[in-house]
């Protein structure tokens, strides 16, 4: 799921645009974004707060399993990536 | 004789330009020429040699080749457009804060409810009851 301070409208567009099928969540208020501690203060545009990248990967236990703070802004964490993390946890917890 | 006008130097200051431009319109588009910009660097590269060439012309044999001061002045603005691509690709998009605060593997992921594009509440802890698992992707937003 995707998580930002982008409305929902504008979020509308981007999925259309892009053909995102997961959902996207709008935090306008960045009060998930700080419970996450990835506030990013005055870094959008006119000086709003909004979220630095990061990715968490949670299991159906509610316990987090995987963090990515990425530390650039231009070099994210690559789907295939991200994939097998994720293909590792399950096979983890299937055990 | 006729001084030729300096092509090189010019060819130089287009081709920074050019490789400067293609980087935020084309190739950070894909990660491999994004994560590293190698193609940038080599096309900069390829335009330093050119003003070389070209200064060298210019200053070698000023009799045949024009490009003086022009060959100097784009140059400089080549270098600095080189230099601040540089500073925006490797320095301030690290300017990152340490998000010394996120919660950590192993720990409870923080509950939430938002809505999504439907309009639909969305509760992590009923979502969890329903899936092996959620990836929550922060980003900055504005696109």
């Amino acid at each position: 799921m995707a998580i930002s301070v982008d409305s929902n409208e504008e979020s509308r567009k981007l999925s259309a645009i892009q053909g995102y099928t997961f959902p996207f969540l709008s935090d306008a208020k960045t009060e998930v974004i700080r419970r996450y501690g990835v506030l990013h203060a005055h870094a959008g545009e006119n000086g709003r707060d909004i979220a630095r990248p990061a990715e968490f990967l949670v299991d159906a236990m509610g316990t987090i399993r995987w963090v990515n703070l990425t530390d650039d802004l231009r070099v994210r964490a690559r789907p295939e990536n991200v994939l097998r993390v994720i293909d590792e946890l399950m096979l983890a917890s299937a055990r | 004789m006729k001084r030729n006008w300096n092509a090189w130097v010019w060819a130089g200051f287009g081709l920074t330009l050019v490789a400067a431009f293609s980087y935020i319109s084309l190739f950070i588009w894909f990660p491999v020429t994004r994560d590293i910009p190698w193609v940038t660097l080599l096309l900069f590269i390829a335009a330093g040699w050119l003003l070389a060439v070209g200064l060298k012309l210019a200053y070698g044999q000023p009799e045949r080749y024009r490009g003086k001061v022009s060959g100097v002045i784009l140059g400089v603005l080549s270098l600095a457009i080189i230099g601040l691509f540089c500073y925006g690709t490797f320095v301030l998009t690290k300017n990152m804060p340490a998000s010394a605060d996120a919660p950590r593997p192993g720990q409870h992921a923080p509950e939430f409810t938002l809505t999504d594009t439907g309009g639909k509440p969305v509760v992590l802890s009923e979502l969890l009851k329903t899936h092996k698992g959620a990836l929550l992707i922060f980003y900055r937003g504005y696109w």
